[in-house]
């Protein structure tokens, strides 16, 4: 190095830099393929939510746009990364490309409707929309086997090369490799200008205008992106179970994704991953405990982490580790 | 002269409340000129309309000969009309490095390539960034460029109120009290930095300390219930009888 970098520009670069603990992240879950063989379905699903979460993180934590309707566009990525295997089409790349499309496309329509109003209209009209498709859903049996789901899906081979085997390895490496290529896309984009610009929207919008961000086009392409990318992780998990259930559309899928964020940490990347995780873990552990009780240790869950736990999991790490900066240095 | 900025018969009401009565604005090249008026004259109302955050009722505006009535706010920022807010309008989580560098990358969006814009890092821009880092030393913010904007003092987050119009590089701008709560006395760095300002950039300057007024301005319209009363050098607006009516005539009795 010939030049010093100076410290706003060290500042700057910090929020860039993949730090140990991001490193540390991704490892883990391609040890977990190595030492939990038994429980990849389980991880696989963990991902899937970690992926949609981060969707939502996009445009709730970097945007500001409150939503209770995200599963619509989950809901759209399963159906049609479904039906896309009953006509023929069961390369299972080429589906997400068919969900990230029609979830895309429906999002980018529906955005000029949410983006009008404001947060509580916001909240009724992201729900309406969700009410809306999954009762759809519900009357075109036809279609979408209503109540039953979507039964019967045959899931080629990943680029005509891997199969999916009764373990879930392949499906578990997918899924992985999926998240981590759109996690990384998402990184990207909310350290560049781009996200600078979102953040400041989010910030204060009056002051954004003021500036010249031209802040309807950006909230649009914004939402339509978090659309894009539920809509994958919809369709990833009818091609990793190989079924579609109408809660995919469900309002308690929206719910329990906001929640998930809370607790993880809105605005962070990792907290829609470190949610699902605390989430669906807790879940899953507390209910085999006694199934019934579940949603009372949830409830207390949620009201420790938002009274106790600001910015969340991650929120309450950032907090710990600056409360010891002469260890980080070393 | 040429006017940059000039309205035709701008008028503006609320239902029945004209808040903006047929005013003829005009700011030649490199002005510094204030707006002064008693509370509720309409003032920022005007400004509002100017910046596009408010629709005009009826008339025009128009900068450098183009009409911008209709256009959208960020449009007329693209153009070179920017605007600082009375209530600090801030951006409390960013730092003033990262509000003044966003500011520069959106104003030459144009110019950059949907790849710098999207997926490469901010970083990578340290022309923009360079550039943003410059404008707050001139304005004494180096210091504190990397710290969260709501842990500044009032003071410093006045200076960067200025620093964000700045940072669009504007043709024309509207500074609406610039010193509104700064104390008295440290209004001073305020004025310093307003009158280091380059002559290329016109000013309207709406202030309600007449000691800045007097002292920046080198033409002042009063606005009174919405309506132009008056236009004039200092000197004339300082002996026009019915500008101290309006300020003083109630105080005289």
């Amino acid at each position: 190095m010939t030049m010093v970098t100076p410290p706003h520009i060290t500042h700057l670069a910090r929020r860039e830099r993949w730090s140990r603990a991001e490193i540390a992240f991704w490892l883990a879950w391609l040890a977990v393929y190595f030492l939990l063989p038994k429980h990849l379905m389980f991880a696989a699903q963990i991902l899937i939510t970690g992926l949609f979460a981060l969707s939502l993180d996009l445009i709730l934590g970097y945007a500001g746009i409150v939503t209770l309707g995200h599963a619509a566009f989950f809901g759209l990525g399963a159906y049609t990364a479904g039906l896309l295997t009953k006509v023929g089409v069961i390369e299972p790349v080429l589906g997400l490309f068919g969900a990230a499309l029609v979830a895309g496309t429906f999002g980018f329509l529906t955005s000029f409707l949410v983006l009008r109003g404001r947060d509580l209209s916001r909240l009724m009209i992201t729900l309406g929309i969700g009410l809306l498709l999954f009762e759809l859903a519900n009357r075109l049996t036809d279609i979408t086997g209503g109540v039953d789901g979507l039964q019967g899906i045959a899931v080629g081979k990943v680029l005509g090369l891997f199969e999916f085997d009764l373990f879930g390895k392949t499906a578990y490496l997918y899924v992985l490799v999926v998240s981590f290529g759109l996690f990384v896309v998402a990184r990207a984009l909310m350290t560049a200008p781009y996200g600078l610009s979102l953040r400041a929207i989010r910030d204060n919008q009056q002051r954004a205008v003021a500036i010249g961000i031209p802040i309807r086009v950006r909230l649009t392409n914004i939402y339509t992106l978090g659309a894009v990318i539920a809509g994958v992780a919809g369709a990833l998990l009818t091609q990793t179970t190989q079924f579609v259930a109408i809660d995919s559309f469900g309002f308690q899928r929206s719910a329990d994704l906001l929640i998930m964020l809370l607790i993880g940490g809105t605005a962070t990347l990792y907290g829609g991953f470190v949610g699902a995780c605390a989430f669906l873990i807790a879940q899953n552990w507390l209910s085999s405990i006694n199934a019934e009780y579940w949603l009372f240790w949830l409830g207390i869950l949620l009201i420790v982490a938002t009274r106790y736990l600001r910015g969340g999991v991650i929120g309450g790490m950032a907090k710990l580790a600056a409360l010891r900066p002469m260890g980080k240095k070393a | 002269m040429t006017a940059v900025l000039r309205t035709e018969d701008l008028c503006k009401s609320f239902g029945g409340l004209k808040v903006t009565q047929k005013v003829n604005l005009s700011l030649e090249a490199g002005a510094r000129h204030a707006l002064i008026g008693p509370n509720g004259a309409g003032k920022t109302t005007l400004i509002n309309q100017l910046t596009g955050v408010l629709r005009q009722s009826s008339g025009s505006i128009w900068l450098n000969g183009e009409d911008i009535s209709h256009l959208p706010p960020y449009l007329r920022v693209s153009r070179g009309l920017a605007r600082t807010f009375q209530i600090n309008s801030l951006f409390p989580k960013l730092t003033p490095l990262e509000a003044v560098t966003a500011t520069i990358c959106e104003r030459d969006r144009d110019s950059l390539s949907v790849f710098d814009r999207r997926l490469f890092p901010l970083t990578r821009r340290r022309a923009e960034i360079d550039e943003a880092y410059d404008l707050l030393a001139r304005l004494n913010l180096a210091d504190v460029c990397s710290r969260a904007t709501h842990e500044l003092a009032y003071g410093k987050q006045r200076l960067l109120e200025v620093a964000l119009a700045m940072a669009v590089r504007p043709r024309v701008l509207l500074l609406d009290e610039p010193a509104a709560g700064v104390p008295e006395g440290e209004s001073d760095e305020m004025l310093a930095v307003l009158a280091e300002m380059p002559r290329d950039i016109s000013i309207l300057l709406i202030e309600h300390d007449m000691s800045l007024v007097f002292r920046f301005a080198e033409r002042i319209t009063v606005l009174v219930s919405g309506a132009e009363l008056v236009s004039g050098t200092p000197a004339e607006i300082a002996a026009d009888e019915r500008v101290q009516e309006v300020y003083l005539g109630k105080h005289r009795g």
